[in-house]
């Protein structure tokens, strides 16, 4: 008999107060009672709308009946096959708008928790002692994947599975690109990332930290010299953007960029870093999306009154509901219809406030969303020792300029086919290199298609 | 690991290190930087590449002893590793065209004219070289820096070494004296660079300044390097090192610099504590 409740059960999460003074994780995940009732909400539906709304089409009611019966095994085994890293998605994956949307149970009441079954499933895993890894039979062929964030990792993953010899080049020092340094820990421990990154290692993926690829080395040489026959470029948008405004240079003008990467990448929240950072006694951010809601919900937690200043209306947020309903939980204060038009220094060229220009909607623009227009000579000023910008990425020009033949958008992103292909030959790209800053699972789900055309490309060379 | 094969105390507060970093070393040009992290919980600090020697795989770094992670830096020894070194990053000199360029070094800032002044003199090009120090202890590379160059002149604020008075009135005196630049390179302290960069402007002689703000990832992906370019926004670590010393505006690029002054002396005192006990 189906669990025929019209609400999820819910997840258990640190309380409101608690949460925003640490960095530990919000949410702490079902018990397997909770799983198991959960997944008995699961109609098994012989259409699976849900899985028309994944990105990778993970057998989302084949691995929720495994959940029901109790054997978590084999609901892990069904999801791996579509889905390379179920503990990132579980976590970050926006699934209200994606499976959940097309959950039949949502049309009366909430859908099944997918996205929370998925988390379940993947922490169950990952709780098992490590079965030992069966090496597939290398095939004799190598490929390079630039970047080890969503795209490449699982691009890796992919053909590492098929014998191929892969090497992960990363820039930074620690693997796992955005997963790393832009989702904060309380999101996403960075123990899970890592855990991806030693299963890939455990498969035969060499990983490269500290190797700039357009600097260190050029795509021609890592095939011309270093014998690679086709290469992934998953490098990310992270290029940040800043409004333009006056004053955005002042000293406590951060990029969610940089206040993100000091805090997740480089460990300032923890007593003792060598890196600093400081959010001051109030911090404003600048932007709507997941980015500004991570950024706000870091400065809280580093002892700021926070301020969210969005030029449209709650409606119009682009981050999920999820992010926007803890922020409010946690006590950001969320200024909307609010743009900043100038940022103000004190006497030492410190942050001393922003000011911003009271909008109001008007008709809906090219992303169908009603456009903000200035409320005619209506202005607030917030006092402020901390502005973050959080208004978008663009993907890092970086490879582009050091690529002779790779053909890129206006905009920067790299022009690539389908299945990932781009202009110059052998060499495929995907994630946010490609589309501009979009989420960790369309960035896999590119990395995975990209991983079968090169996969394709080689074996018919 | 990156290990340290040479280390050498240039002054009290300055020290060379060569390190093993093959690949680095392969494409490194002057201009260029690296970052380095001394240990797993270390910081990112970027350092201008001093020197580079492709064949034996090493890359030459100098760095002035100011924070918590230059003390530690200053503390590991030959056959130490680094935990970790990427680059080159940024882009290198610009040096096609010229036939006759002034690099003016101002204090550990010398570290990095060096390389430049070398490279210039080595495709053929006229280098004066005009180095300023607080005082006779503080000299670095004087022997280098003469055999890169085809006039050399020496400041001291004290007058213990060289002639007493700044690098702006040595190479003031070297352009009244009819010496025609095509380009000055200067490579220092913020404050000496403006003054630099101002003095060319009144001689209408470009001008080039390297800058060295906080930085994070070094490869445009933080934007704590940014600075103001002729109006516009750029980052010093994939636009730059180098600017148009005409264009810069020095005065945001010095508060900047100062964000983090209290944080690095206090870290500085703790590593000195933290060492001072070990001893």
């Amino acid at each position: 008999m189906p669990n025929m409740s019209l609400v999820k059960n819910e997840m258990p999460v640190q309380a409101p107060d608690v949460r925003n003074k640490n960095f530990s994780e919000v949410a702490l995940g079902y018990t397997e009672e909770q799983a198991i009732d959960e997944a008995k909400r699961c109609l098994n539906c012989k259409n699976k709308p849900c899985v028309t709304g994944c990105p990778v089409q993970i057998d989302i009611p084949a691995f929720i009946a495994r959940v029901a019966e109790g054997d978590f095994a084999g609901a892990y085994k069904v999801i791996t096959k579509s889905s390379s890293l179920p503990a990132v998605c579980g976590r970050v994956c926006p699934q209200e708008t994606q499976c959940e949307s097309k959950c039949v149970r949502g049309k009366k009441g909430e859908p099944v928790a997918i996205g929370r079954l998925e988390r379940f499933v993947a922490d169950w895993h990952n709780a098992q002692p490590d079965a030992p890894v069966e090496k597939p039979e290398p095939n004799g062929h190598k490929a390079a994947v630039i970047g080890s964030g969503p795209s490449g990792l699982a691009c890796a993953g992919d053909l590492a599975k098929k014998g191929y010899d892969v090497t992960v080049y990363e820039a930074l020092h620690v693997a796992g690109g955005v997963l790393s340094y832009g989702i904060p820990e309380f999101r996403l421990p960075k123990t899970i990332v890592q855990k991806e990154i030693e299963g890939l290692k455990a498969l035969g993926v060499n990983v490269e930290t500290n190797t700039v690829v357009g600097r260190t080395i050029s795509i021609d040489e890592l095939m011309e010299e270093e014998g690679f026959e086709t290469v992934f470029i998953g490098s990310g948008a992270g290029l940040p953007r800043f409004m333009n405004i006056p004053g955005e240079n002042l000293s406590g003008v951060y990029s969610a960029n940089e206040f993100l990467t000091r805090i997740n990448l480089m460990k300032a929240y923890k007593e003792g870093s060598s890196t600093p950072i400081t959010a001051g006694s109030k911090a404003v951010i600048v932007g709507g999306g997941n980015v500004a809601m991570d950024a706000a919900r870091c400065a809280k937690r580093l002892g700021a009154e926070v301020y969210i200043v969005y030029r449209r209306t709650e409606n119009e947020l682009p981050a999920r509901a999820e992010e926007v309903e803890h922020a409010k939980e946690e006590g950001i204060i969320f200024k909307f219809l609010t743009n900043p038009v100038e940022i103000k220094a004190d006497d030492h060229g410190w942050v001393k406030s922003i000011i911003c220009q009271e909008m109001e909607l008007s008709e809906p623009d090219a992303s169908g969303r009603a456009r903000p227009v200035p409320k005619e000579g209506a202005f607030i000023e917030i006092e402020t020792d901390t502005v973050i910008m959080s208004i978008g990425t663009s993907p890092n020009p970086l490879i582009k300029a050091t690529t002779e033949g790779l053909d890129t958008q206006k905009w920067g992103g790299i022009i690539a086919d389908e299945d990932g292909l781009t202009s110059k030959k052998g060499v495929y790209a995907g994630g946010d290199a490609v589309t501009g800053a979009a989420t960790v699972i369309l960035a896999m789900g590119a990395g995975k298609k990209a991983a079968a055309a090169m996969d394709e490309y080689m074996q018919n060379k | 690991m990156y290990e340290i094969l040479e280390k050498k105390s240039l002054n009290p507060t300055v020290t060379l290190m060569k390190i093993a970093a093959p690949k680095v070393a392969r494409k490194a040009e002057p201009g260029q930087f690296i970052i380095l992290r001394t240990d797993a919980d270390g910081e990112r600090i970027p350092l201008t590449i001093a020197d580079y020697d492709r064949q034996a795989g090493t890359i030459t770094i100098i760095f002035q002893i100011v924070g918590g992670t230059t003390e530690k830096l200053n503390h590991l020894n030959e056959g130490d590793c680094l935990q970790d070194f990427v680059g080159p990053l940024g882009r290198a000199t610009e040096t096609e065209g010229l036939k006759k360029v002034a690099v003016v070094g101002g204090g550990v800032g010398c570290a990095i004219a060096y390389p430049v002044a070398k490279k210039l003199h080595e495709l053929g090009v006229e280098v004066h070289s005009v180095v300023g120090f607080r005082n006779k202890d503080l000299v670095i590379l004087e022997d280098e820096f003469k055999a890169a160059s085809s006039k050399f002149v020496l400041m001291s604020d004290d007058g213990s070494v060289g002639e007493k008075g700044l690098v702006t009135d040595a190479l003031k005196k070297l352009i009244e004296s009819g010496e025609k630049y095509d380009r000055v390179i200067t490579i220092g302290p913020l404050i000496m660079m403006k003054f630099v960069c101002q003095l060319t402007k009144q001689y209408e002689i470009p001008a080039v300044a390297s800058m060295n703000p906080i930085m994070i990832d070094g490869t445009g992906m933080c934007g704590g390097c940014r600075l103001t370019v002729g109006g516009e926004t750029k980052f010093a670590c994939v636009d730059g090192p180098e600017f148009d010393g005409h264009l810069i505006d020095f005065d945001e690029a010095m508060a900047r610099g100062a964000m983090y002054k209290p944080f690095e002396r206090k870290a500085h005192e703790d590593a000195c504590n933290l060492f001072g006990e070990v001893k």
